[in-house]
């Protein structure tokens, strides 16, 4: 069993499924035997704003909330929010997996001003171990445009070491029948954005 | 939900339920409120409670006394500011006491993620004499919320279970237990008890003194409040979630971990402090654990290092303990993503006609608010639930006072949702009626509490346990409120409803308009194939962008404004407004 808490920070946009993924991977781990922590903020999380969630597991979690700097992994599922959020990263060994899919924030798409255009050289700086993740646009090619975050969750696992079978019951037991296949297949075309 | 020994992985909203229904709990009623909501959406899925969404959290609160007095355990939930409104019979509950267990559930939000104080409730408990219980995660929030029938009932008290964002929308993992078989002891009358006249209320008050008292000997000794040894000679003193900051980051300490935070134990207090050499008080927002510890002549460290405004986090206790700052991180400029109102919504063109209308706007509570960020900007004040109906009173009797007729003239329009207007607009609305001010007061009716995740309420026809219900019509209330100049009009009609909205203001009596049409997010049948904008028609004039809606964007280098089409849900008022008819329906509309 770990004895040390890995510690996961999801960020997102309101509506990108970001809760949905934050269960989803905390089930596997607590099916896995282990204790865990997660706490979001969601009051708003349908009207586009900011969304993130910690999740935290390990023998024995007291904190619902990742410390600065102690993120093993960061999965962020928009650019910007990417960046936004990276002090949490561990800044040593942390890894952050991204979706580099870009949507306008409303000083943006009220035209005040521009989608910054230094997103990449600013996460070479702060995240220099990371994986770019085209999930938004793959999630169209497992007939599902919802499981942008399944596939994240597919990438996320090949880093961590639970078996493939969980989160195929935890995936099983989580959508809908008929969501259940696409979700699945999101899943394993997460993984093979694993390895570049 | 299952009701099978095993563990689940639970928020502390839905471990509060699990825990009411284990406690054999037979009643539970609130209003929603972020972060308490899901409290109540979790007990419905749990057959054997009946279960409600109240009015407003006076009438929640009142349901559950009642429910207490005919000898049902019964729970009431609401977030801070809930508690505020339900504060009358809160405060007459505790002389009255329980008859079956009734247990009060406040969410507190430290840090205000979504609302408009971070007031701290466990006052509540010091200023109506009721004891507080502070759970620190999902476990507890089962385990406090079972503790707290128990102990409502062996001292005819209610008792105060007190959640934070962090403990509500934080999951852990919970193991769960079969539910307690609780008969409902039935009604008896005892006037004394329930009925507080001064004569028999000052007798209950000496009673209440008495239930504290031995309340205090009950924190001394339970055994969720407890000392946990450590290596080093200091010790901490926590309620929580802010123990489990503290835990983390200092994990050789000494720990009173407080699961009752009111009536303090004493005893316990002194017996850390012969054990260490240095004591923090560790606790969100306000210091109430440690004034009653400087108050005892124990020496301690309190909020001149542990930080009052906004929510602790283990960062925070460390710069506290060991003046070790983690240095902030420049990464640049960053666009803020503050929520805004959704592709579709039925807000939009109300707030994009006040804007040009330019009247005095007064705001309540609910999504609409978001009507006061820019580009919108139409929204000058909110307070709380149903103050905009009153504020827009009180600001109109003020102006009609002044000489300057420019301010005199100024037009002042009441801007509520629905649900807020079965909450509290209706004293409101019959005092506009009654004291006359010619106000225009517009009921934004989106068929649904939309902003805390679209809950039933008095004028949708249905209740929380998906029983039909008599659908309140508000245009029916205001007329029999007296209210002569009602309309509804459709939100999506543009010109219908300026054509109204511009009537009402300039109305020399109080008007009512109900802007009716389902939030877009809870019906999504209306939905439609997304717009379209044809750039050789499109001369850039950005007045689609000054709606602020999130699926119209512009592009700076062309000069073109663009419809991004899996956001746009079809509502059309940006083609309504644009001067060149630019914007159009998908062919196959």
């Amino acid at each position: 069993m770990l004895q040390k808490t890995t510690n996961i920070f999801v960020a997102g946009v309101g509506g990108q499924g970001i809760l949905k993924f934050s269960n989803l991977l905390c089930e596997v781990a607590m099916r896995a035997g282990l204790d865990v922590k997660k706490s979001e903020i969601h009051g708003m999380a349908q009207r586009g704003g900011s969304v993130t969630t910690h999740v935290r597991f390990g023998k024995k979690v007291y904190s619902p909330l990742i410390p600065q700097g102690s993120a093993d992994f960061m999965v962020s599922m928009e650019h910007l929010e990417a960046v936004r959020h990276i002090a949490f990263l561990n800044p040593e060994h942390g890894r952050l997996i991204y979706d580099p899919y870009e949507i306008a924030p409303p000083e943006v798409y009220t035209a005040q001003r521009e989608y910054p255009a230094d997103i990449e050289e600013r996460l070479a700086k702060f995240a220099p171990n990371r994986v770019a993740v085209p999930a938004f646009e793959n999630a169209l090619k497992v007939k599902n445009p919802r499981a942008q975050n399944v596939i994240m969750l597919g990438t996320l696992s090949e880093f961590l070491s639970f078996d493939d079978a969980l989160y195929e019951e935890v995936i099983r037991d989580g959508f809908k029948p008929k969501y259940v296949d696409s979700n699945i297949a999101a899943f394993h075309l997460g993984k093979e954005f694993a390895s570049p | 939900m299952s009701n099978t020994s095993n563990k689940k992985f639970l928020s502390g909203d839905e471990a509060v339920a699990q825990g009411a229904w284990e406690a054999g709990c037979h009643i539970a009623a609130a209003y929603p409120g972020t972060p308490s909501t899901e409290i109540l959406e979790a007990v419905v899925t749990y057959s054997d409670i009946y279960c409600e969404w109240s009015t407003n959290e006076k009438v929640a609160y009142e349901v559950a006394l009642g429910a207490s007095m005919a000898g049902a355990r019964a729970l009431y939930a609401s977030k801070h500011v809930g508690l505020n409104v339900a504060a009358d019979p809160f405060f007459s509950s505790a002389y009255i006491g329980s008859h079956g267990g009734l247990v009060v559930i406040t969410a507190d939000d430290p840090s205000m993620h979504s609302s408009q104080n971070e007031q701290d409730n466990r006052y509540y408990g010091i200023a109506a004499k009721v004891p507080v219980l502070c759970p620190s995660d999902s476990q507890e929030c089962k385990d406090f919320t079972k503790l707290a029938f128990d102990i409502s009932e062996r001292f005819n008290i209610p008792v105060i279970v007190r959640l934070t964002t962090r403990t509500s929308h934080a999951n852990g993992v919970v193991t769960c237990e079969d539910r307690r078989s609780v008969p409902i002891k039935g009604y008896e009358k005892k006037i004394q008890k329930n009925l507080i006249l001064p004569a028999f209320a000052r007798k209950l008050h000496a009673s209440l003194e008495e239930r504290m008292l031995a309340l205090k000997e009950f924190s001394e000794t339970t055994d969720i409040n407890r000392i946990e040894e450590g290596e080093e000679s200091v010790g901490i003193i926590a309620d929580g979630v802010a123990y489990t900051y503290a835990r983390e980051a200092y994990p050789d300490a000494w720990f009173l971990k407080l699961g009752m935070s009111h009536p303090l134990p004493e005893k316990l207090v002194r017996e850390l402090a012969s054990r260490v050499k240095k004591i923090f008080i560790v606790e969100e927002n306000d210091p109430i654990i440690e004034t009653a510890v400087k108050a005892m002549g124990v020496d301690c460290i309190g909020k001149e290092k542990v930080p009052r405004v906004l929510e602790l986090n283990p960062d925070r206790l460390r710069k506290a303990f060991f003046d070790e700052e983690t240095a902030p991180l420049d990464v640049g400029d960053v666009p803020a993503r503050p929520p805004a109102l959704c592709p579709g919504c039925t807000h939009r063109p109300v707030f994009a006609i006040l804007a040009r209308l330019k009247p005095i706007i007064t705001g309540d509570i609910g999504c609409y608010t978001l009507g006061a960020l820019p580009p919108l900007n139409a929204m000058d004040t909110c307070v709380d639930m149903g103050a905009s109906i009153t504020v827009a009173h009180g600001i109109r009797k003020a102006l009609d006072l002044v000489q300057d007729e420019k301010q005199k003239n100024r037009k002042i329009v009441a801007v509520i949702g629905d649900s807020t207007f079965f909450h509290s607009g209706l004293t409101g609305l019959a005092n506009v009626v009654y004291n006359s001010s010619p106000i225009t007061v517009i009921i934004m009716d989106n068929r649904i509490t939309a902003m805390t995740g679209h809950q039933q309420h008095p004028g949708t026809g249905k209740t929380l346990m998906g029983a039909d219900a008599v659908e309140i019509d508000p245009a029916e209330v205001a007329r029999a409120l007296g209210v002569k100049y009602v309309k509804v009009v459709d939100p999506y009609d543009y010109a219908a409803t300026k054509e109204v909205l511009t009537e009402a203001i300039n109305l020399d009596e109080p008007a009512v308009v109900i802007t009716k049409r389902a939030c877009p997010l809870y019906d999504r049948s209306m939905w439609k194939k997304p717009y379209w904008i044809n750039e050789d028609e499109c001369n850039g004039c950005k007045i689609c962008i000054q709606i602020g809606c999130p699926a119209i964007s512009f592009k700076a280098e062309e000069k073109k404004a663009y419809i991004t089409p899996v956001l746009c849900t079809g509502c059309s008022i940006c083609a309504q407004i644009c001067p060149k008819g630019a914007i159009h329906a998908s062919e196959d509309n």
